[in-house]
């Protein structure tokens, strides 16, 4: 019986990990009740631990789980709602259940992404919002990620789902004037919980790992929705190439490699592939984006596999042409990196320099580093030194810290190490 | 859904405008108007008289404190409201962003509590 009891949580629990997302899309589309939905589904998952031990796994167990949910939401309307508003509400279930053939449940996953993702939403949550509705991550998980209280950012979310029930955001496609707009936001949070999957390359906290490959397969998701979005494909092509290094961004004892250094054959070539033809796929659209210059950055550095040497002219190239569109001092940053790869350390020295007087990166870790670097290349070791102090200083993660040190130390005596 | 559209401006901008001009954005919030009734959106519309012309009053252990002003004294102030029934908040934007205020200041969107 023991046995049959975890084959059975074995069942649910895959049915929640595949199924989550799209039974909340669906409970949530027309109430806008998020919250409501989430409360009806865990109680759905909580009767199918009860019953499917007894009865076995329904053979449509996603179908299941609707009806299950249905039920509970309706019940929870009827204690809550004076009499005239539960009957609006069951009117709106009874039209659901007639739209809804039982076997397939329709796919509404984009408009809630679209729903979280709305300039309405507070920017900050929209990225934590779509991995807790479309993934079914909890708010503690979430928070460790993103680096935020628990308390605080459980507050956050329901604030976000309370302003999307309270202000009627709907859960529909954007007019095409607003499509690409909107469709930014949503690939801006998918990307964002992406990059915090990211910066865990080890993978030592398996939220964070488990964050990357979740984004990439909603970046799948809208992807396969909006076939049309060259933008879509670029940040898909964008984090499948990074993806595509993460075995050969830590060595063997689990020390930081720089991109420059790490061994190619630890690459991912499938992925990288893969990568390369979203990114064509995208460039014949012809309307290039943000997503599509970093890809194609990724892409330029991807070459390496073959010619030992990435492709700094055209990383240079691209990066002028991220400038235009962003302005960010970030991507000024890896232009100026770019300068001195093509014409010379003091080339991007002096790019640096012109963005030195942007206060934002006197706390940015990267544009330290990157100082460090140039300075050493041209012999001012002094500066580097000082400049080191500072990266150092402002690193969180402990093996990229070890890594900068190192460099520091090397400083005057092996030049060799850039 | 009833939604309320405040529409916050600067009363020093219309005051400045020549009589020509007044009568043209007033016009066009006549015309803004028609467009709500045509489609039959419109609950209910005020424009304010200007913030020199208001008053708080807040009771304290029985007292009434008045005060002259606005609650508060800031260069864009609430000139008048719109409200309105839209399906959800994407039409109320949509008609936010119709209205003249949101030209010449800036339209809160606001869900009313429905009783």
């Amino acid at each position: 019986m023991r046995e049959r009891d975890a084959l059975v949580g074995k069942a649910a629990e895959a049915v929640a990990r595949r199924s989550y997302g799209k039974l909340i899309a669906f409970l949530a589309a027309r109430s806008r009740d998020v919250a409501g939905a989430e409360d009806a589904l865990s109680e759905a998952f909580a009767s199918a631990l009860a019953h499917w031990p007894k009865d076995g796994v329904p053979d449509n167990p996603e179908a299941w789980l609707l009806a299950a949910a249905r039920r509970k939401s309706v019940d929870a309307h009827r204690r809550r709602k004076r009499s005239e508003d539960a009957s609006d509400h069951l009117k709106l279930m009874a039209h659901e259940l007639a739209t809804a053939n039982d076997n397939t449940v329709p796919d509404k996953r984009l408009l809630l992404m679209f729903a979280c993702a709305h300039p309405a939403v507070d920017e900050a949550t929209r990225a934590p919002l779509i991995l807790q509705t479309v993934l079914g991550f909890d708010a503690a998980t979430i928070a460790s990620a993103f680096l935020v209280a628990p308390a605080s950012m459980g507050q956050r979310l329901v604030r976000a789902k309370a302003k999307i029930r309270g202000a009627a955001i709907p859960f529909r496609l954007p007019e095409p004037d607003e499509l690409r707009e909107r469709l930014d936001a949503v690939l801006d949070a998918i990307y964002a919980a992406y990059t915090e999957g990211w910066s865990d390359p080890a993978a030592t906290d398996m939220h964070r790992r488990e964050l990357a490959g979740e984004a990439i397969w909603l970046g799948r998701l809208v992807c396969a929705s909006l076939p049309g979005e060259p933008e879509a494909l670029g940040l898909l092509a964008l984090m499948l190439h990074c993806e595509a290094r993460r075995d050969a961004r830590r060595d063997r004892i689990g020390e930081f490699v720089p991109l420059a250094e790490q061994n190619t054959d630890l690459w991912n070539s499938a992925m990288i592939d893969e990568a390369e033809m979203h990114l064509r796929r995208a460039g014949e659209m012809r309307a290039i984006g943000r997503f599509q210059l970093e890809a194609a950055v990724q892409s330029a550095h991807a070459v390496r596999r073959t010619s030992n040497r990435a492709d700094w002219r055209a990383i240079l190239t691209l990066y002028d042409a991220l400038w235009d569109l962003t302005r960010s001092p970030v991507v000024a940053i890896n232009r100026a990196v770019a300068v001195a790869e093509t014409e010379g350390a003091q080339e991007g020295l002096a790019v640096l320099d012109m963005q030195a007087r942007d206060k934002r990166l006197s706390q940015y870790q990267p544009y330290w580093a990157a100082r460090a670097e140039l300075l050493s290349r041209i012999g001012r070791i002094a500066e580097a030194t000082e400049a080191y102090v500072q990266a150092i200083g402002l690193e969180t993660d402990p093996a990229v810290r070890r890594f900068l040190q190192r460099k520091q130390a090397a400083l005057g005596s092996d030049r060799g190490v850039c | 859904m009833k939604y309320m559209l405040l529409i916050y401006a600067d009363p020093v901008g219309f005051a400045a405008l020549k009589p020509a001009e007044a009568q043209a954005a007033m016009a066009a919030y006549e015309a803004f108007t028609t467009a709500l009734e045509s489609e039959k959106v419109l609950i209910h519309s005020q424009r304010l008289r200007p913030t020199s012309e208001a008053t708080t009053i807040h009771v304290e252990n029985g007292k009434n404190k008045v005060l002259n002003g606005p609650y508060v004294e800031t260069k864009e102030q609430l000139g008048g409201y719109f409200v309105i029934e839209a399906p959800d908040l994407d039409a109320a934007l949509k008609w936010a962003a119709r209205c003249p205020g949101s030209h010449h200041g800036t339209i809160e969107v606001r869900p009313v509590w429905e009783m």
